[in-house]
């Protein structure tokens, strides 16, 4: 693939300034000889017609969801409504400095308090945050507030333990550690739901809290939360509900009705903000009343005079993010939920259970579902056994060739062979329909020509990529031919 | 609704196929007793047009920025975005995209990402970069806990002048009694190098120190010579991204992590995020570099092509034994940075970072012919700098601010004892005429 690196010619350039020299001093005369940069920069040297072409031809090497069905499970993929990237835009909205004089940015905020209360109402929360950039960084936050928790009460030396149900994300466990804490596994039973007994038998004095993803990595509500919640409590831990999977019951089930203590919302997913390519997300973490003064600081409060940052938590974990939070994300959020209104909210998780039960009911006879009842948002297949020597790569790779974005795959670790589905509630029918046709012609390859699964995908810009060698001869930057 | 396609119909059609007679016996997993039936945000859908409107009196509640003169740098900077930046990063081919981890139809995102990879090693004079972290504040902090976990020692040295909020987060990283933070003081705006000498004497352990050049003050740090000091701790480096089109970079000094904030580079402020964190390193520390990084491999046919390298180090794979537990980061952001820094150049890049100095130059030259004024430091600066003023600074302020000029509250550089001073920072988009302007009222408060 032709970087830009590879375009450059020297003498070429995309974007002019104009020097005034205004200053009597120049940097060559104000700065000693060692801080001015003395080497030659090495950035490319293009026009504009030939950069906005290079980076046009990369974009016809992707895919989004404007391209096509990306049922990548636990990712949420859903349609990204144009308007909101438009109101995003606003100058008034972009170009405000966050330390910039509080009643000057009045109007921003106002739309952070509001999506913060709207955000609380609908976890069943008391106070939140809006400053973790990313789901995980939400985690971390939730962590580290558990961690001053137990200091406050003088019980931090013993309770160290995280525990964590085998399907969890890999982020959870990940963020325990980061936090400080000792991540212990509880094995799931059959349905890959918690095993109480297990539970039972994890927690104890070390226990710190636990992490759990609802509905869980299979797709199944958590029917036991109440009790779980409840022998995590009695065992003087709290709960932390990984919400990245709040798309399958926006609306009609509340983390903090059902004895959870401290959430996240993954904006880029449940509410619609664009992925990017990797990010940027935002991850806001709302929590009870007992850990409302151990959030970040600042939040954003109303006063009779309006709205105002503020810094008084008296027990507040410090800050997470440079300034205030990824506000780009949280206007795009707000208007999303603004759009919705009580019904949408309702809407949209009926429509993705709905969607992701009609998909699975026209894969159940092709491939094994890992769970049979009702799923919520997702479910889990297994790739193994549709054809000699296939595997969930070969699949993935196949539906390439099809056109389409696959599932995730291997994940959760639980199910062999995993393919975890997750359509959202904005593809069509017969979207829908056309997917599970391309993934039953692909099971019928397996078993006649498995060949043609392995060599696949034929059609994408490369085949499948060597990340073996990527792994053992890093090459992790550009370099001109003949330099080091 | 406008964003969901099932009809009513189809919703029987499809409800029929699955067995069931209603969208609520989808849910009848779920105990009653667990379930809201009552509208949780009392609001009803409102439409694109009603949407659009409400959004804009929000708006309007803002002042008008560009009525305004903002001199608020503080770490995040108002640079001139040219429109390539904006049309590549609204294509939805780039930003409706999830991570890359099917590198087959992602080499869109794989091949920029090894490019911003290239251009953050450049700039910072160092081997590798990785493809972002969350904002300058957490890529500080991440630089800690490397360098923490690469050495197995348990102390850092943070200096005073590094921006207050990377501190504060850092602070927040570190929450291990026995990770301890040990502040650096300053000696005429700069890193004090005997105290550093002290502290290095008498404390074991030290994982490394993190500085900031140009500093919170705006004044351009002498790392020449810490490397050397530090001996095998770390040398942590935050820089203004820009400011390499003029400086040298960390890296000739032997920086072993140089982090920053990247956000002036082609990113809007707004209002604080996203922003985008840069972190660069040695190749020597290359298994402990944290968050994801694009790598050049070959596909069957010996064809080129990029994937997610060395993902063992992150959590998906290794869970609570990932070098970080970052996941989402701040993709689009490094797509602007990239086109950003291609659009640019280096000649581009250089002439930026001349005019920013030229600018700052001339409005700290004009404010301190006046009398009363001068500046807190005499050291080199780039584009940001604080000055001492006669009476009360938030005076000043508020004289300023009712005139349409924004300025850093002097209460925001009060922890770091600086309430005293004003900090102004300059860019190219300030004109020559704002900055008079700014002097003419200046001269009306101090004469």
């Amino acid at each position: 693939m032709t970087t830009i690196f590879d375009k450059s010619e020297e003498g070429k350039k995309g974007t002019t300034f104009k020097e005034e020299s205004l200053s009597e001093l120049t940097p060559e005369e104000g700065l000693d000889d060692g801080l001015l940069r003395s080497d030659e920069l090495e950035l490319p040297e293009v026009s504009k017609p030939e950069l906005i072409r290079h980076y046009t031809e990369l974009s016809k090497k992707n895919y989004g969801v404007d391209d096509g069905l990306y049922p990548l499970g636990s990712c949420t993929m859903k349609h990204n409504p144009k308007s909101m990237e438009d109101m995003a835009k606003d100058s008034r909205f972009q170009n405000h400095h966050p330390l910039a004089s509080e009643d000057l940015v009045q109007g921003n905020l106002e739309l952070m308090y509001e999506l913060g209360e709207m955000l609380k109402s609908i976890s069943g929360m008391a106070g939140i945050t809006l400053q973790p950039a990313a789901g995980a960084h939400g985690e971390l936050t939730g962590m580290l507030m558990i961690r001053k928790y137990h200091d406050d009460n003088g019980e931090l030396d013993r309770r160290r333990e995280i525990l964590l149900p085998d399907s969890s994300h890999g982020t959870n466990p990940a963020s325990a550690a980061v936090a400080g804490f000792n991540a212990v596994e509880v094995k799931s039973n059959e349905e890959g739901t918690v095993d109480l007994e297990q539970l039972k038998s994890a927690v104890g004095e070390s226990t710190a809290g636990i992490m759990l993803t609802v509905p869980n990595t299979l797709g199944i509500f958590e029917t036991d939360i109440v009790e779980i919640a409840k022998i995590v409590h009695d065992a003087g831990g709290l709960c932390y509900f990984d919400g990245a999977n709040l798309n399958a019951f926006l609306g009609r089930v509340r983390p903090g009705d059902i004895g959870m203590d401290i959430t996240h919302f993954n904006l880029h997913k449940t509410f619609s903000t664009p992925h990017g390519g990797g990010g940027p997300g935002a991850g806001p973490v709302a929590v009870k009343q007992k850990l409302v003064s151990y959030l970040p600081v600042p939040t954003v409060e109303k006063s009779e005079d309006g709205y105002e940052f503020d810094y008084d938590k008296s027990r507040s974990i410090g800050k997470v993010n440079s300034f205030s939070g990824p506000y780009g994300v949280m206007v795009k959020a707000y208007s999303y939920i603004k759009a919705l209104g009580d019904e949408g909210l309702r809407e949209v998780s009926g429509n993705a259970v709905l969607n992701a039960n009609y998909l699975k009911e026209k894969l159940k006879d092709t491939y094994e579902v890992a769970y049979q009842g009702l799923c919520k948002h997702e479910f889990v297949l297994s790739g193994s056994g549709v054809g000699e020597g296939v595997k969930t790569v070969d699949i993935a790779k196949r539906l390439l060739d099809y056109g389409y974005h696959p599932p995730t795959v291997y994940f959760p670790l639980i199910v062999k062979e995993a393919l975890m589905v997750e359509p959202t509630e904005t593809e069509t029918r017969e979207a829908l329909d056309e997917f599970a046709e391309a993934m039953n012609s692909i099971a019928e390859e397996a078993s006649e020509n498995p060949d043609l699964l392995h060599e696949s995908p034929k059609t994408t810009p490369v085949g499948r990529l060597d990340e073996t060698k990527a792994a053992r001869e890093p090459v992790l930057r550009w370099r001109k031919e003949g330099k080091k | 609704m406008d964003f969901i396609p099932n009809t009513d119909s189809g919703r029987r059609e499809m409800l029929e196929d699955i067995g069931v007679n209603s969208l609520e016996e989808l849910f009848s997993d779920i105990p009653d007793n667990l379930k809201v039936e009552r509208g949780l945000v009392g609001e009803e859908a409102e439409t694109e047009l009603e949407l659009k409107e409400s959004v804009k009196e929000i708006a309007d509640r803002n002042e008008k920025p560009g009525d305004r003169v903002n001199l608020i740098g503080a770490g995040l900077y108002d640079h001139f975005i040219p429109s390539v930046v904006s049309h590549v990063t609204g294509r939805s081919e780039f930003y409706s995209a999830y991570t890359p981890y099917q590198a087959e139809i992602s080499q869109g995102t794989l091949t920029w990402m090894f490019e911003f990879q290239t251009e953050i090693a450049e700039l910072t004079g160092m081997d590798i970069a990785n493809s972002s972290i969350y904002d300058g504040g957490s890529a500080a902090a991440e630089a800690v806990l490397m360098a923490q976990e690469y050495l197995g020692k348990d102390k850092v040295i943070v200096s005073e002048t590094l921006n207050p909020r990377y501190k504060e987060v850092i602070k927040t990283y570190l929450p291990l009694e026995e990770k301890q933070v040990i502040e650096l003081g300053t000696r005429d705006g700069r890193v004090d190098r005997i105290q550093l000498d002290n502290i290095l004497s008498s404390e074991d352990s030290i994982a490394g120190l993190v500085l900031q050049s140009p500093n919170y003050l705006g004044i351009v740090e002498d790392l020449e010579g810490l490397k050397e000091v530090l001996d095998d701790s770390f040398l942590i480096v935050s820089s203004n991204p820009i400011s390499l089109g003029l400086l040298e970079p960390p890296g000739s000094f032997g920086a072993d992590i140089v982090v920053g904030e990247g956000q002036p580079l082609g990113n809007p402020i707004n209002f604080g995020g996203p922003l985008l964190g840069l972190f660069a390193t040695r190749k020597d520390y290359l298994r402990y570099l944290p968050g994801r990084v694009s790598g050049k491999t070959v596909d069957r046919d010996g064809n080129e092509g990029y994937v997610m390298a060395l993902q063992t180090r992150e959590q998906h794979i290794k869970r609570e034994r990932a070098t970080s537990n970052i996941c989402t980061n701040q993709a689009l952001n490094a797509l602007a940075a990239t086109v950003y820094l291609a659009t640019l150049g280096p000649s581009g890049l250089k002439s930026l970072a001349k005019i920013n100095w030229d600018k700052s130059h001339y409005l700290a030259d004009k404010l301190t012919d006046l009398e009363g004024i001068e500046l807190s430091w005499n050291q080199p600066f780039f584009n940001e700098f604080a000055i001492e003023v006669p009476g009360d600074p938030c005076e000043i302020w508020e004289k300023m601010k009712e005139n349409g000029i924004d300025l850093l509250h002097p209460d925001k550089l009060e922890e770091s004892g600086w309430e005293d001073r004003l900090l102004v920072a300059v860019t190219e988009k300030i004109k020559k005429d704002e900055m008079d302007h700014f002097v003419r009222l200046m001269r009306n408060e101090v004469e």
